[in-house]
């Protein structure tokens, strides 16, 4: 009997405990995000996400970092896109064991983990200086697709994996070549989780601001060219917010960045249920 | 189910857009590699001590000027320089003189910087000599009851090694002296001025233009650092901003140095707190 | 027709190789600045010397790794209990409507970029340390604090897919023995699921290793070895971070060189990750 009432007790203290840490967790991400939101909202106008800032960014708007972000992460899904997706398709459909296969994945494994300050050093060097590209945003987005190119991989070799043998059979048995197969067969099925590694690169691209800094600038104008140095929403926000120029528009900036998760996520996600529901 | 999967077949688009993705890409990085510096408009780059100033100027110029573009980049003293000399920028920012090694390369001073040590505005402690604010910063002095303060430990705040400022410091204020290794590192002005600003018992030195209502500049050595006691020589702590170039300045670069030397340009100089390097009074 | 499959496989085997050529191209820049320095000054005095001032020619950046590794552990300390709870949770406790909006909390927390996590430490955290524990505030404990939310969406996201992974036979079995909900968890789902969570811990410290934004805005970047987590410290990442604007000649290639480093150790941990998971599968 004792024994027993001790076993009820233990799990009613971790039940407790582990509803606290949810809710701890669930408490700390509202805190930040109301922090940022409540004191961003009231910034955020037409004019905030139209104008340039001037004065070093304590008045204006953050239009030029807006259009910055979209450049890099442009250029960068440009880039990442078809390599990934040859990338894992080469994996997937054309060799799966194998010297050259296991070399690559090891390949791809590796740069996953490479930290950003270190894609940051690389494309300093590699882009801006020995290629001599300068601080632009052909050199931000391409450090920025070699940063995300694993995620994308990733993502679309899952894709491919979840897709039956069946569907490659039949294409076969219809007289299909490999190719045909995978680009007619393959490929439009497994486009939701191919999707889902883009909006996952995407997501990175925007947050990523140590490479940002380091290979395309912290330009304030509106970019003219692919070799203009730019600055995108994240840059602008640490740049406010340390040298304390204008914590109002430091938080304008927060609060779009936060409000700009929210719809990818949202975006990602109905897609997602849209595309499986119409298979369904 | 056959005829499922022949319907998609059917339905799926043309290969086109895959092979389009890569020859976009290919495309790109041709372009990249051909050619090379084809933007239009000139690159500052240099010292953040420097930057918000350079950058003020852009503006204006670029609103007298519409045609032209201005890219104003941070990265320190010494990037700029290099910058310079790799053709990176056009144009180089410095907040210290030239080294030896980088005197192939011309300069020209756009204006003066006070360096101005703060503290939180309710630190008791009003005025150090320079001998007091060198061994504070070495870490002799480590607690503010020495200077008359309560008993707290000093928190030290400076900049990152390589940065203009820091050396400026380093030269004008600890000689020999080694900053302590104990200090906070912080990678810009506005960084220092935060923690400053924030810490009762921090003390560290920022540029006097970015002195605000958060901070309190030291006496040192009972002279209050302001314009004036700066152009009449009281107040040491000053260095150079400079413009680097490689060789004389042309076309652009030229234009903007020029217009950065004006009257109006200084006296906007001015007004953020630099001192400019026109003759006003002796001694500028 | 045979000659496009033949073309268009090898076109694939290129692409497939830009992985390795991207690896490639970092770890010859990389290397190629930073090792000459460490050879230079001797790999002893890099990795142990306690004094990095670059004005000087002292790169030793022992304080630096130290600085990393009380950081991250801190950061474990308070993530990985967290993050584990939050993952049974998730599996186990939630009623569906909560779980929902937990996931997509988790979700939109794993996207916010780095320096707003930063700020946010900044403003409210390190004045709370400064104020009620002393110290300057900017220090290992705080960062530490920073560090543990950032990570934890990847603890939680990769533990709760290794629960969920399970055969649910195990849990059946479990409980119709006798044991109770909590004991099942605790004694048989848990460590079924070891390789995973173990896995999702290690990309967690990958992730803490490599923060570097956040870091710096929080640290204070003392280059002093830490003596306790409420002093200032700097860490490998935060090292390179902060510098790397202004450094050159032989600055910038300890810089390199502190890269170098950076890049081994996650490298081996990395492998581990992926040698634990695979463990799983079998």
């Amino acid at each position: 009997m004792k024994i027993r009432q001790t076993r009820y007790l233990t799990q009613m203290v971790a039940k407790i405990l582990i509803w606290i840490a949810a809710f701890f967790t669930m408490a700390v991400m509202a805190l930040i995000i109301f922090q940022v939101l409540s004191e961003g909202l009231p910034v955020l106008s037409p004019g905030f996400f139209l104008e340039t800032p001037r004065s070093m960014g304590r008045e204006g708007g953050i239009l030029s970092p807006i259009i910055g972000t979209i450049a890099l992460t442009v250029v960068a899904i440009i880039v990442a896109t078809p390599l990934g997706i040859g990338t894992a398709i080469f994996l997937w459909e054309y060799t799966r064991e194998g010297r050259i296969s296991r070399i690559i994945r090891f390949g791809i494994g590796c740069l996953a983990g490479v930290p950003s300050i270190i894609f940051g050093l690389f494309g300093f060097v590699f882009f801006v200086i020995y290629l001599n590209m300068g601080w632009s945003i052909l050199s931000g987005g391409l450090a920025l697709a070699a940063m995300i190119l694993p995620t994308v991989i990733c993502t679309t070799e899952e894709a491919l994996k979840a897709i039956p043998y069946s569907f490659r059979e039949v294409s076969y048995s219809l007289g299909g070549t490999k190719w045909q197969t995978v680009t007619r067969a393959v490929l439009p099925n497994a486009l939701p989780g191919i999707f889902t590694g883009i909006i996952l690169g995407i997501c990175r691209s925007i947050e990523e601001t140590a490479v940002v800094i380091l290979t395309a600038g912290s330009s304030l104008i509106i970019p003219t060219s692919l070799f203009s140095p730019v600055r995108t929403m994240s840059v602008h926000f640490y740049i406010l917010a340390r040298e304390g120029i204008s914590m109002e528009m430091a938080y304008g900036t927060g609060a779009t960045l936060i409000i700009l998760v929210l719809l990818v996520n949202t975006i990602a996600n109905w897609l997602l249920n849209r595309y499986i529901r119409h298979r369904a | 189910m056959v005829i499922g999967i022949l319907d998609k077949q059917v339905k799926t688009h043309s290969k086109v857009p895959y092979s389009s993705w890569f020859l976009l890409s290919l495309l790109l990085l041709s372009v990249a590699v051909g050619c090379q510096r084809s933007k239009a408009g000139i690159t500052v780059a240099g010292s953040t001590s420097v930057e918000p100033f350079a950058e003020l100027l852009a503006e204006e110029y670029m609103i007298r000027h519409p045609q032209s573009h201005i890219y104003v980049q941070g990265g320190g003293s010494t990037a700029g320089i290099e910058a310079v000399r790799s053709r990176a920028a056009h144009i180089g920012m410095s907040s210290r003189h030239l080294m030896s090694e980088e005197k192939d390369l011309h300069a020209v001073m756009i204006a003066q910087d006070a360096i101005a040590i703060i503290v939180h505005p309710n630190n008791p402690v009003n005025d150090l000599s320079l001998d007091e604010v060198k061994q504070i910063f070495s870490g002799k002095i480590s607690n503010w009851v020495t200077l008359g303060g309560s008993s707290r430990p000093i928190t030290l705040v400076t900049r990152e090694e390589g940065s203009g400022t820091r050396e400026a410091f380093q030269k004008l204020v600890m000689g020999k002296e080694e900053i302590s290794l104990e200090s906070l590192v912080q990678d810009s002005n506005g960084a220092i001025r935060q923690v400053v600003s924030g810490d009762p018992y921090a003390i560290g030195y920022i540029s006097l233009g970015l002195v605000n209502e958060k901070v309190r500049a030291m006496k040192i050595s009972g002279v209050e650092p302001n314009l004036s006691s700066i152009q009449e020589g009281k107040y040491t702590l000053v260095r150079p901003f400079l413009f680097v170039f490689d060789g004389e300045p042309t076309g652009e670069a030229k234009a903007f140095l020029e217009f950065v030397m004006s009257p109006e340009s200084q006296k906007l100089l001015s007004k953020e707190g630099l001192v400019t390097i026109l003759p006003k009074s002796s001694g500028g | 027709m045979e000659f496009k499959e033949k073309f268009v496989e090898k076109i694939l085997l290129l692409i497939a190789f830009s992985s390795i050529t991207i690896l490639a191209l970092i770890a010859f820049f990389i290397f190629g600045e930073g090792i000459p320095l460490i050879w230079k000054i001797g790999p002893k005095s890099f990795l142990l010397g306690e004094r990095w001032v670059p004005s000087q020619g002292s790169f030793g950046i022992l304080p630096m790794i130290v600085g990393s590794f009380w950081v991250t552990f801190g950061a474990l300390l308070l993530g990985i209990p967290l993050g584990l709870a939050c993952a049974i949770f998730l599996c186990e406790w939630t009623p569906p409507s909560i779980g929902m909006i937990l996931r997509s909390a988790i979700q939109v927390l794993a996207g916010i970029p780095s320096v707003i996590y930063g700020f946010w430490g900044l403003v409210v955290l390190v004045p709370l340390v400064r104020n009620f524990l002393g110290g300057p505030g900017l220090s290992i404990l705080s960062g530490s604090l920073v560090l543990s939310i950032m990570i934890l969406p990847t603890i939680i996201s990769i533990s709760e897919d290794s629960l969920k992974a399970l055969p649910p036979s195990y849990k059946a079995g479990s409980l119709a023995l006798g044991a109770t909900h909590w004991q099942t968890i605790w004694r048989v789902l848990i460590p079924a699921a070891r390789s995973g969570i173990v896995a999702s811990i290690i990309l967690g410290m990958g992730r803490a290793l490599g923060e570097t934004m956040a870091m710096i805005m929080i640290l204070g970047n003392a280059v002093k070895m830490p003596s306790s987590f409420l002093d200032s410290a700097r860490t490998l990442t935060t090292n390179i971070g902060i510098e790397m604007g202004y450094a050159s000649g032989e600055h910038r290639q300890a810089l390199f060189a502190t890269g170098v480093i950076l890049f081994f150790i996650i490298m081996i941990l990395n492998s581990l990750a992926i040698i634990l998971s695979r463990r799983r599968v079998s």
